[in-house]
C-alpha cells in the first residue's frame, strides 16, 4: 500500500431542486449508492455536510452545483466503485438530472494518507485542472497520474 | 497487425488446439489439464503440450493452483490450470481501425450530449437484429435466447447467485466500456433491450447491473405471479 491516497471531487449543475418530482429518482438513489460506497474495497472517506449522511446541503461553489467529494486508497478502487457497481446506473441517468457541463466537471489528485482534504482544496485541485489540463496535481480517469514515489 | 497477432491466428489453425481453446473459453474460469482431457477424450499429454502452445501464443493464461483435494506423495506440486487470456487479439484485413473511430465518435457523443440519440440508434438496431432472427414458435424460449445472445459475442452463463438471472460472461465493447463506461454500457443496455424486444422475449429483462468482469448487463427471467 503506498502512503498516498486518491482523492476525488466532481461537480454537477441540478436540472431542478432537489425536492422536485423530476429529482425523486435520483434523491431515493442517494442513500443506498453512499452506503454501496462507504462498504466498497479501497473506499477511505467521503465528504458530509454537518449532520448530513451526504454533501447535498453543501453549495460551495454555486446554489445550483452538487458537490460530490472523497477519498479512495488507489485509482483502480476508485474506478471500481464508479463503473463496475450500481453506481453505474445513476451515472447512465445523469441526463435526466444534472445539465452537460462544458469544460472540466471532475479532478483526482494524490494526499498523504490519513489527510482529510477541505473544501477550499478540492477547489483549487479543480481550477487547476481547468487551468492547465491534466497534471501530476489535478488529472482524470482519462489521463491518470500514478501516486508520488515517497522520498 | 503484429507478429504476435499473426502467431496467436495461426495456433488456432490446428484444429485439436481450436477445440482445447474454446472449451477453456467456455468454461469461463480455470481448466486443469484433466479436466480438458476428459472434456475433449485427448491424451494428457498431448492436451498439455497443445494448451501450453495456446498460452505461448498469448490465447490463454497459465497458473499453478493448489488442488486441496490431493493429499499424499506429489500433493505438494500444485496443478497447472488454464483461463482465457485478457489480451485482445484482433486481425482485419485489409488494416481497419474501427477501434479509434468508436473511440472519436463515443468521445463526439459525450461532448455534445448526444446520449440520447445513440441510445435510440441501439434499441433500433437491437430491435432488428432480434427481429431478423425469429424463434420458429414465435416468441423464443430461453434456449433460443441464449443462441441470440452468444451469436453476438455475450457469452450467456446463469448466474450462480441469482437462479433466473442470465449474467453475460463476454462484453463484446470492452476496450469502449472501459474509456466511456456511462456511455458504452447505456449503448448495450439498449441493444439487448432492443434485442429482448424485437425478439418477442417478452419474459424477460435487460437490466444495468455491473460487476468486476463481464458484461454491465443482466437478464432476468420475469417473475410470472
Amino acid at each position: 500500500m503506498s502512503g498516498y491516497h486518491l482523492a476525488q471531487m466532481n461537480v454537477g449543475v441540478l436540472n431542478a431542486p432537489l425536492d422536485t418530482p423530476r429529482m425523486s429518482d435520483f434523491v431515493a438513489m442517494l442513500d443506498p449508492i453512499n452506503s454501496l460506497a462507504d462498504a466498497s474495497p479501497g473506499f477511505v472517506w467521503r465528504f458530509r455536510s454537518e449532520g448530513a449522511n451526504d454533501a447535498t446541503e453543501e453549495r460551495p461553489f454555486g446554489d445550483d452545483l452538487l458537490i460530490n467529494f472523497s477519498v479512495w486508497e488507489s485509482s483502480e478502487s476508485l474506478w471500481d466503485f464508479t463503473y463496475r457497481t450500481d453506481h453505474l446506473e445513476l451515472l447512465r441517468r445523469r441526463r435526466e438530472w444534472f445539465t452537460r457541463l462544458d469544460g472540466v466537471f471532475l479532478v483526482l489528485w494524490w494526499i498523504p494518507a490519513g489527510h482529510v482534504p477541505t473544501l477550499a482544496e478540492a477547489g483549487e485541485r479543480l481550477d487547476l485542472i481547468r487551468e492547465k489540463g491534466p497534471t501530476p496535481e489535478a488529472f482524470d480517469f482519462r489521463t491518470p497520474f500514478p501516486a508520488p514515489v515517497p522520498a | 497487425m503484429s507478429e504476435t497477432e499473426i502467431d496467436a491466428i495461426g495456433a488456432l489453425a490446428d484444429p485439436v488446439r481450436r477445440r482445447l481453446y474454446e472449451y477453456v473459453a467456455a468454461r469461463g474460469g480455470e481448466t486443469t489439464r484433466a479436466e480438458a482431457a476428459e472434456a475433449t477424450g485427448l491424451q494428457r499429454t498431448l492436451v498439455a503440450f497443445h494448451l501450453d502452445k495456446l498460452v505461448e501464443a498469448g490465447l490463454l493464461e497459465a497458473a499453478g493452483r493448489k488442488a486441496p483435494e490431493r493429499r499424499g506423495p506429489g500433493s505438494g506440486r500444485p496443478a497447472k490450470v488454464y483461463r482465457r487470456s485478457a489480451r485482445q487479439i484482433g486481425v482485419q484485413l485489409p488494416p481497419r481501425d474501427y477501434e479509434t473511430a468508436a473511440h472519436l465518435l463515443a468521445e463526439a457523443v459525450e461532448r455534445s450530449g448526444a446520449e440520447d440519440s445513440l441510445y435510440e440508434a441501439a434499441r433500433a438496431e437491437g430491435a432488428r437484429r432480434g427481429a431478423a432472427d425469429p424463434a420458429p414458435e414465435g416468441v423464443p424460449d430461453e434456449d433460443a435466447l441464449r443462441e441470440h445472445l452468444a451469436r453476438f459475442g455475450y457469452e450467456p452463463a446463469d448466474d450462480a447467485d441469482s437462479p433466473g438471472t442470465l449474467r453475460l460472461r463476454n462484453c463484446p465493447f470492452h476496450t469502449l466500456a472501459r474509456a466511456f463506461p456511462p456511455l458504452a454500457c447505456g449503448m448495450n443496455l439498449e441493444l439487448l433491450s432492443g434485442l429482448l424486444a424485437g425478439s418477442g422475449a417478452e419474459g424477460f429483462t435487460a437490466r444495468m447491473a455491473p460487476r468486476a468482469d463481464g458484461c454491465c448487463v443482466a437478464i432476468s427471467k420475469n417473475k410470472i405471479d
